[in-house]
């Protein structure tokens, strides 16, 4: 699928207009209608057309102050798109730029020469383009001091709940402050006959959320960054072990809606939108999307969803104010035009950044966009995202691709019961050894 | 190939009196039409199949993520992962379950269905058509499809249940029964292939030794066990041929349905290949699946055509 948005806005009126002044032009001697046009290829993940139609309308403005530029969206799956990206990148082929999460993969991608190194461009002028940026989100994408990607959104994950579920099982979100309320919510909900959360076991990441934050609230900051560099005793250190007992606790409650174990995302937001399952971990823009996938495409209305972060372990060494999320920003391709990097600027700049976030579609990594925000769920998670003590990246990201996957299928075997905590810890470790 | 130019050559001494072979036909006659065709052929062959094969096996014993050239030599190590890896060790067996099933379930259907369709009756046609059909059918679309028809929440056998008042199975879903529902999609989906090849063999099949077999008073079954089924010998041994190879080859049938899950359960060579070899980037490991699965597949082939394919 190809949006190639300058074609499909062409209404045969705009046609005949079109044609008339390219007469004009070429009878006047103007050339500003048949001057070169620059490609820029766009490649993104984005499945919402009304977002799509937004980047349509600020590519459209650009290309209306840069007539000699053609900005082309390509949309490829989720999951396509991690595939393909590799082979892209290095064949002729290759998008001008394209969605990233950051962390291992950008930075695997970084090590191999495929990527624009940003750097200058961002700290020409005393930094006059790097600055529009929050700092945590420019630190997010620099390897090595050097810049790999422009900045785009920001995101954390956090739990969502059906308020009327919720109030049926007589639970208190404001209550679930430990792990141990947690699971005790999950009981009292399931006694009430109502499955408490809404799992995607068959993409598997949606459920790795679980393990990361478990290890988050059991390690904090300094185990998880040790095991990830290979340092001490990695992910087999007792708070990692610790973080999958949890998560096997949790398995044991069967917490999950039926057939889970073979739910994408999409199902899982369904799941959740339709109020067949109370709560949902998921990402900032949660009540956009189960309204997209719920059954009768209404889902819940905006005022029945609570939000509330993950809770604590008690006696873990994390915070509850450590937040895990997206840092996602646009990689820009070796090639790239001069061109695709002024739109990128032009993409992220504040006074877009603001338009975006204020149709709910992103929480902004520009600095100062954030009154955009109209969305009081998404304002929530930006002000969690704002006062965070340590932001870490999705887990699947960070530790690239290999070890990634292998954290995303412990994550669903532990819950599923097929592994105990010890054979997933020394699966990631065994994976990670092997990087 | 040595072996057939040694049978061209041979013919060629045979068929050819003495005289003109003194003349050496193949520098003559020969030479130039080689000197013009072989090239392009050559050239393709080894571009697209020799080359590709060569690289991969290259590839096998390095560690890479499919950026720039490998340089990491890890030596047999990615082949040592392979057997230690308990999906692998799955996709192995699955493979075997659905040569199994294909052997025992489909052709045999397949050969079933073509008896009663190989017959000159009113209608036939269509039927012919009706089980041919999912053939037709890309293999993704039928994946999506059945995806549907087995979904617990919306699809055909929640409708079932429900209609039923039983409690909705989640067959994808469960690591348990994942695995036949997939069996049961590959059955759907490829049984017309064998049923067609097995009507163009009957077809074959001289009309008068039936009338003799009938003179001779024989039963249906007789007919068919000591008449149908050695005359078709040839074709049945064609499409077990065509069931073990698409077997080993399973994919695009599968991602859509399950993807490999739940737990592995339904992974194949191929699609263990894809999801740890290329999303994973794993290059190297994803190559040595793909030698594993071509020695497999070219032990099978050779082995399968040198002994049961012989007079065929």
């Amino acid at each position: 699928m190809t949006y190639h948005h300058k074609a499909t806005s062409y209404t045969g009126v705009r046609i005949t207009a079109l044609a008339a002044a390219t007469a004009l032009s070429t009878l006047f001697g103007t050339h500003t209608a048949t001057a070169a046009q620059t490609v820029v290829k766009w490649m993104h993940v984005e499945t919402v057309p009304a977002y799509i139609k937004t980047w349509e309308d600020i590519a459209k403005k650009y290309e209306t102050q840069h007539p000699d530029v053609d900005i082309q969206l390509q949309f490829l799956e989720n999951e396509a798109f991690k595939a393909k990206l590799p082979t892209l990148l290095q064949s002729d082929a290759a998008p001008d730029f394209f969605y990233s999460w950051g962390g291992g993969v950008l930075r695997q991608q970084s090590q191999t020469g495929a990527l624009m190194n940003l750097t200058e461009a961002m700290n020409a002028n005393g930094g006059e383009w790097a600055k529009t940026y929050k700092p945590a989100a420019v630190a997010g994408l620099t390897f090595d001091d050097k810049i790999y990607a422009v900045p785009y959104r920001m995101g954390t994950v956090s739990f969502f709940y059906n308020k009327e579920l919720f109030a049926k099982a007589g639970v208190k979100a404001e209550d679930i402050k430990t792990w141990d309320d947690f699971l005790g919510a999950v009981k009292t909900l399931k006694g009430a006959g109502i499955a408490p959360i809404a799992g995607g076991g068959g993409d598997k990441w949606p459920l790795h959320f679980y393990w990361s934050f478990l290890v988050m609230r059991n390690g904090g900051e300094a185990v998880f960054e040790a095991a990830k560099n290979k340092e001490g005793e990695g992910f087999m250190h007792p708070a990692v072990i610790k973080a999958g007992e949890q998560l096997a606790e949790l398995g044991k409650l069967q917490p999950f809606q039926n057939g889970y174990l073979g739910a994408n995302w999409p199902q899982t937001l369904g799941a959740f939108g339709d109020g067949r399952a109370a709560m949902l971990l998921g990402f900032e823009n949660t009540e956009p999307n189960q309204r997209k996938n719920a059954g009768d495409g209404k889902g819940l209305a905006a005022d029945n969803i609570g939000r509330f972060g993950f809770p604590i372990v008690e006696g873990g060494a994390g915070k509850a104010t450590d937040t895990l999320g997206g840092l996602n920003g646009w990689g820009v391709s070796k090639n790239a035009s001069p061109a695709a990097v002024d739109f990128l600027r032009f993409l992220t700049s504040q006074e877009m950044e603001r338009q975006m976030a204020s149709e709910g579609m992103i929480i902004p990594a520009a600095v100062d966009a954030e009154e955009g925000l109209k969305n009081p769920l998404m304002r929530e998670s930006a002000d969690q995202l704002a006062a965070s003590t340590w932001h870490q990246n999705f887990f699947d990201q960070d530790l690239g691709p290999s070890v990634g996957r292998v954290v995303n299928d412990v994550s669903v075997e532990i819950l599923a019961g097929q592994m105990t905590a010890e054979e997933g810890a020394q699966a990631i470790q065994d994976a990670t050894e092997l990087e | 190939m040595n072996n057939m130019t040694a049978k061209i050559s041979g013919a060629s001494v045979m068929g050819v009196p003495e005289k003109v072979r003194y003349k050496s036909p193949t520098a003559r006659g020969r030479l130039p039409a080689l000197i013009i065709f072989l090239p392009p052929a050559l050239l393709l062959f080894t571009l697209f199949v020799i080359l590709p094969m060569g690289e991969a096996a290259w590839y096998s014993f390095y560690r890479w993520n499919g950026y720039g050239t490998p340089t990491e030599f890890v030596g047999v190590r990615n082949f040592e992962v392979l057997f230690n890896n308990a999906a692998f060790s799955t996709a192995l067996i699955n493979n075997g379950l659905i040569i199994v099933v294909s052997l025992l379930l489909q052709v045999p259907l397949a050969i079933w269905l073509a008896v009663m369709l190989g017959k000159k009756i009113r209608g036939v046609v269509a039927f012919r058509l009706i089980f041919f059909l999912p053939y037709v059918l890309a293999d993704v679309a039928a994946g999506l499809i059945w995806r549907f028809v087995y979904d617990g929440d919306y699809g055909l056998f929640a409708a079932i249940a429900g209609f039923l008042g039983v409690a909705t199975p989640y067959v994808l879903a469960d690591r348990d029964l994942a695995i036949y529902a997939v069996l049961a999609v590959v059955i759907w989906k490829y049984f017309g292939f064998h049923m067609m090849l097995f009507i163009a063999g009957l077809q074959s099949i001289d009309k008068s030794v039936m009338e003799a077999a009938e003179i001779d008073g024989a039963t249906g079954w007789q007919k068919f066990r000591y008449v149908t089924l050695p005359l078709l010998g040839s074709t049945v041994r064609l499409s077990v041929f065509f069931a073990i190879i698409g077997s080993l080859q399973l994919f695009d049938l599968i991602m859509p349905l399950t993807g490999g899950g739940p737990s592995n359960s339904t992974q194949t060579m191929v699609t263990f290949l894809y999801t740890y070899g290329v999303t994973r980037m794993q290059v190297g490991l994803g190559s040595a699946v793909g030698v594993v699965l071509f020695v497999i597949c070219v032990t099978i082939a050779f082995g399968y055509k040198r002994i049961f394919m012989r007079n065929d």
